[in-house]
C-alpha cells in the first residue's frame, strides 16, 4: 500500500471516528438554538461560530458527517447491488437479456437527475421525521444511482464470459447462477469495489445539491448539504473564513476517497 | 484686464453649459424579470409596472412618502358623494413625449380602453363595481367627468395606476407622459429609457425635470448577481433587497443601506381546513380549531422571528395589515405574546393534555404535524426551524418541508394535500378592497379554505359581510369601522398566524442624489424625476 493510500486512508478513518464520537466531542446538540447569539463568529464556547439561527456549527459538522459518511457508503452499496444485477448478471447472460439491461441503463443515463430527485422528493410523504428523511433521501440516490456502475459492470461480465476459464468451467458442465457466483462474480470484485468507492464521494455531491436547493436532508438534521448552504451568497472568503470548513471537510474526503483507491482499482 | 474678465466669464459660460449639456447621467438598476408588456394599461407584472411607474404620467399620484393623493395631470378633482362620479380638471399646455398635445379627449379614450372588456386589464377589473357602460362627458376644454355604473371604493386613489394615453398619437402607447420614455428593448437583456424632452414637471428653481438623462434597466433575475455587480459600482440601486444582503453590504459600507421601516409585506403560517383534504379527520379537527390555533400563535415567539431570522429588520405582525399601512391598519389590536403557558391552557380546553413531554389530542393521537414552504426560501425555513423549537415547548412534533415552488403551489391550491404552510404577501395595495380576493369565503386565494360555495363558519359570514359592506361603501369612515372589525376578527380566529412584518430594505450608491427610499413600491426609485448622479460618477462613465 502506497504512503499516499495510507494517508487517505487514515484522513477517512480519522473523519469517520470523529464524527462517530460527535455525543462526546460536540459542546451542545446539533438542534439547540442559541438564540442570543446568531451568526457569532468562532469563540472558545462555539469553535466554529453559531450558524444564522443560533446553532453551534462545530457540533453541525460533526453530526452532518456522521450522516453523510453513513449513509453515502449505504447509498454506493445499494446503487452497487443494483449495478450487478443489473449490469453484471445481464451482461454474464449475454444476448437479448445485455441488451435489455443496456437499454435501461441508457434510459436512466438520459434522465435528468436533478428534476428527477426533486420530482420523487416532492411526492414523497410529507410527516416523516428527519431521520427518516435522511433515510429515504440516501435510499432514492442509490435507487436511481446505479446505471453508471451496472454499464461499467456489463462490459466486464461480457469480457468475463467469453474467457477461457469460464468456457472451460461450462465445459466442465456448471452453468447458470453457479458459474456466475462462482467464477465471474469472485473476479469481478476489483470493478465492483471501484465502482463502490467512487459511488461514494458522488452519494456525497448529490446530498450535498440537493441540500443547497433545500430538498435534502430535512431541519434540524445536518448534512453537509444543508451545512454548505451557508456558503450561498457568500461574496468574500475572508470575511468569515470558518464558513468554509464544511467546504473543505467536503474536498478532503472526497480526494482521499478517489486516493484510497489502488492503481488496479482506478483501471477498472 | 478687461480682456481677462472676458476670459473668466467665456470659461464660466462654456463650464455651465457643459453641466447642462452633461444632465444628471444614467441611472443602472436591475428588474427581476422580463416586462411582459409596454401597454400601460395590461400591466399585471412587477418589471412592466415598473417600467409604467417611469414612463406614465398619471392624473393623481399617491405620495409614496406621506400616502397623500396628490395632484398630477389633473391639477383638480372632485368625487361625488356616492363615489361613483369623478370630475377632473387638467393642466393646460402638457405635451406627451413625442410632441402631441394633451387633452380631456385623451383621458376619455383612457378610460374607455380600459374599461373595455375584451382588454382584459388587471388595472381596468379594480374600477369594475357593477354591470353597465362608464360613461366619460367633457364639460369643458380642460374638463371630464368619469361616471361609473356603480359605486367605486377608493375611485380617487385607484387612478394612481392609470397612465394615460394618446387618443391622437401616430406613436400610440409609446408616446407617454411621465419623466421617461422606452428607447431601446433587448428582449432577455436590458430596457433603456430616456429622458421626455416634454415631460411637463420643472423643480422649484425652474429646472426642467427629470435630472437625468437616462436609465438602462438590465433584465437579471439572479440577486447574487445583481448584488455582485452592486457592489462592484455596476449597478446604482437595489430596490428590495434581503436581510442578509443587506447585513452584509452594511458591514462593508453602512452609507449604502436603507432601511425604510415596516413594510406593507407579511409573512403567515396556516392550518388546511378544507374539508375534502386527503389529511386524517382528527387533524383536521385540531386545525378547525381555533383554541388549536390560538395555541400555536401563543406559542410561537414573534421577537425571534424578527431578530433571528431578520436580523432586527422586522416586527412582530399584528393581523392582517401592516402598521406601514397608516389609514387602515387597526391601532387597538396587539399581536400575540409569546406565551407558552397560555397556549397550554387554551389546548387544555379542547382535551389535549402532555404525556411525557409529548401533546396527545381527546383521543390519545400524538400532535405532530408537517409545515411545507418553498425550498430556496431561507428566512421561512429559518422561521419553520425557529417555530419548530417553540412548538416543542408544548409538546408539538413538527416537521419542515421545503418543497419546490410548482409542488407548492399544486398541493395548497389544487390537491390540499398538505398540514401547514408558510408564505408571504406582498402587498402593493393600500386599499383593503386589494385584499378582497383573501378574505371573502368564496375567493380563490382564501388559503385555509378557498373557494367556499357558503361560510363554513359565523365569523367567516361575518367576515364576508363585512368586506362586502365596506366595499359598497363611500364613506371612508365606515369603511374603515367595517375593515377594523374584520381584523379583530382575524386576530381572534387566526385562519393566519401572521408572524411577522419585513421592513422595507434597499441599496442606494451614495454617488445617487436626491434618493430617499420608501416602504410602497418603487422604494428606491419613486422620485425618478429628482433622482441625479453626481459629477465623479457621470464622469467615470
Amino acid at each position: 500500500m502506497s504512503s499516499v493510500r495510507r494517508l487517505a486512508l487514515a484522513i477517512l478513518l480519522a473523519v469517520g471516528g470523529l464524527s462517530l464520537a460527535a455525543d462526546w466531542l460536540s459542546p451542545a446538540s446539533y438542534r439547540t438554538q442559541f438564540r442570543e447569539a446568531p451568526n457569532s463568529p468562532p469563540s472558545r464556547q462555539h469553535l466554529l461560530g453559531t450558524d444564522a439561527m443560533g446553532r453551534d456549527r462545530f457540533s453541525r459538522l460533526l453530526y452532518g458527517t456522521r450522516i453523510s459518511l453513513t449513509l453515502a457508503p449505504a447509498a454506493a452499496a445499494v446503487s452497487t447491488v443494483l449495478g450487478i444485477l443489473l449490469g453484471g448478471l445481464t451482461g454474464y447472460l449475454g444476448g437479448a437479456w445485455a441488451r435489455l439491461g443496456m437499454a435501461t441503463t441508457d434510459l436512466f443515463l438520459s434522465l435528468p437527475w436533478l428534476f428527477l430527485l426533486i420530482t420523487v422528493r416532492a411526492l414523497l410523504p410529507l410527516n416523516v421525521s428527519p431521520l427518516t428523511s435522511v433515510l429515504i433521501t440516501f435510499l432514492i440516490l442509490g435507487l436511481l444511482g446505479w446505471a453508471a456502475s451496472a454499464r461499467v459492470l456489463c462490459a466486464a461480465s461480457q469480457s468475463l464470459r467469453k474467457s477461457s476459464f469460464v468456457l472451460q468451467a461450462r465445459a466442465s458442465g456448471l452453468h447458470g447462477v453457479r458459474l456466475f457466483l462462482v467464477h465471474v462474480l469472485p473476479n469481478l470484485k476489483p470493478v465492483l469495489l471501484a465502482q463502490f468507492w467512487i459511488s461514494i464521494p458522488v452519494f456525497i455531491l448529490s446530498e450535498a445539491n440537493l441540500g443547497i436547493l433545500g430538498l435534502g436532508v430535512t431541519e434540524p438534521l445536518p448534512s453537509w448539504g444543508s451545512l454548505l448552504r451557508e456558503l450561498e451568497g457568500l461574496l468574500s472568503f475572508h470575511q468569515e473564513p470558518w464558513k468554509l470548513a464544511p467546504l473543505i471537510l467536503l474536498m478532503i474526503v472526497v480526494t482521499s476517497f478517489q486516493l484510497v483507491l489502488s492503481k488496479e482499482e482506478t483501471a477498472a | 484686464m478687461i480682456r481677462r474678465l472676458l476670459c473668466s466669464a467665456f470659461c464660466l459660460l462654456l463650464i455651465s453649459a457643459g453641466s447642462w449639456a452633461q444632465g444628471g447621467g444614467e441611472l443602472r438598476f436591475c428588474l427581476r424579470g422580463e416586462p411582459k408588456t409596454f401597454d400601460p394599461l395590461k400591466v399585471d407584472d412587477e418589471p412592466s409596472l415598473s417600467i409604467r411607474y417611469l414612463t406614465g404620467g398619471v392624473l393623481v399620484r399617491i405620495d409614496r412618502k406621506t400616502q397623500e393623493l396628490q395632484p398630477e395631470l389633473a391639477k383638480t378633482w372632485k368625487l361625488s358623494k356616492d363615489s361613483r362620479e369623478i370630475t377632473f380638471t387638467l393642466r393646460h399646455g402638457i405635451l406627451f413625449s413625442d410632441g402631441t398635445p394633451f387633452s380631456v379627449g385623451d383621458v376619455a379614450y383612457t378610460v374607455e380602453r380600459l374599461m373595455d372588456p375584451a382588454l382584459h386589464s388587471s388595472t381596468g377589473d379594480a374600477f369594475r363595481s357593477g354591470s353597465g357602460k362608464v360613461a366619460t362627458k367633457i364639460t369643458g376644454s380642460d374638463q371630464i367627468s368619469i361616471t361609473f355604473p356603480a359605486s367605486v371604493t377608493g375611485l380617487d386613489r385607484l387612478f394612481d395606476q392609470v397612465a394615460m394615453v394618446s387618443a391622437h398619437s401616430p406613436h400610440k402607447e409609446s408616446a407617454v407622459l411621465g419623466p421617461f420614455m422606452v428607447a431601446e428593448y433587448k428582449p432577455g437583456s436590458s430596457v433603456l429609457l430616456r429622458r421626455n424632452p416634454n415631460y411637463w414637471k420643472k423643480d422649484t428653481q425652474g429646472r426642467q425635470l427629470p435630472y437625468l438623462d437616462s436609465i438602462h434597466l438590465d433584465i437579471q433575475p439572479n440577486r447574487d448577481i445583481e448584488m455582485l455587480r452592486f457592489t462592484r459600482g455596476e449597478l446604482d440601486i437595489i430596490n428590495a433587497i434581503d436581510t442578509e444582503y443587506f447585513d452584509r453590504l452594511a458591514s462593508t459600507n453602512s452609507k449604502v443601506v436603507h432601511d425604510a421601516g415596516v413594510s406593507l409585506d407579511s409573512e403567515q403560517l396556516w392550518f388546511n381546513q378544507v374539508n375534502t383534504a386527503p389529511i386524517p379527520a382528527y387533524k383536521r379537527a385540531w386545525f378547525q380549531s381555533t383554541n388549536f390555533r390560538r395555541a400555536v400563535s401563543l406559542a410561537i415567539n414573534r421577537g425571534d422571528l424578527a431578530r433571528v431570522v431578520f436580523n432586527g429588520h422586522a416586527r412582530p405582525a399584528v393581523g392582517p395589515v401592516s402598521p406601514a399601512n397608516k389609514f387602515w391598519f387597526n391601532a387597538k389590536l396587539t399581536s400575540d405574546p409569546n406565551d407558552p403557558a397560555a397556549a397550554l391552557q387554551r389546548l387544555q380546553k379542547d382535551g389535549f393534555h402532555l404525556q411525557n413531554g409529548n401533546l396527545l389530542d381527546k383521543d390519545g393521537n400524538p400532535v405532530e404535524f408537517s409545515i411545507v414552504t418553498n425550498a430556496g426560501s431561507k428566512a421561512r425555513e429559518r422561521m419553520a426551524v425557529l417555530m419548530q423549537e417553540d412548538l416543542q415547548k408544548i409538546g408539538m412534533k413538527v416537521n419542515v418541508v421545503p418543497l419546490d415552488f410548482p409542488s407548492l403551489i399544486e398541493r395548497i391550491s389544487q390537491k390540499f394535500n398538505y398540514e401547514a404552510a408558510i408564505l408571504g404577501f406582498a402587498n402593493v395595495d393600500l386599499d383593503p378592497n386589494g385584499q378582497m380576493n383573501i378574505w371573502l369565503s368564496s375567493a380563490e386565494n382564501h388559503a385555509w379554505n378557498p373557494l367556499q360555495k357558503s361560510p363554513q363558519t359565523s365569523w367567516e359570514a361575518e367576515i364576508d359581510r363585512l368586506m362586502r359592506l365596506q366595499a359598497s361603501s363611500g364613506d371612508p369612515r365606515k369603511r374603515k369601522e367595517s375593515f377594523d372589525r374584520v381584523q379583530e376578527i382575524v386576530v381572534e380566529q387566526v385562519p393566519f398566524i401572521f408572524l411577522v412584518n419585513k421592513d422595507a430594505l434597499s441599496a442606494v450608491s451614495p454617488a445617487l442624489e436626491n434618493a430617499d427610499p420608501v416602504i410602497l413600491h418603487p422604494q428606491t426609485f419613486w422620485n425618478a424625476e429628482r433622482l441625479t448622479l453626481n459629477s465623479a460618477i457621470r464622469a467615470s462613465r
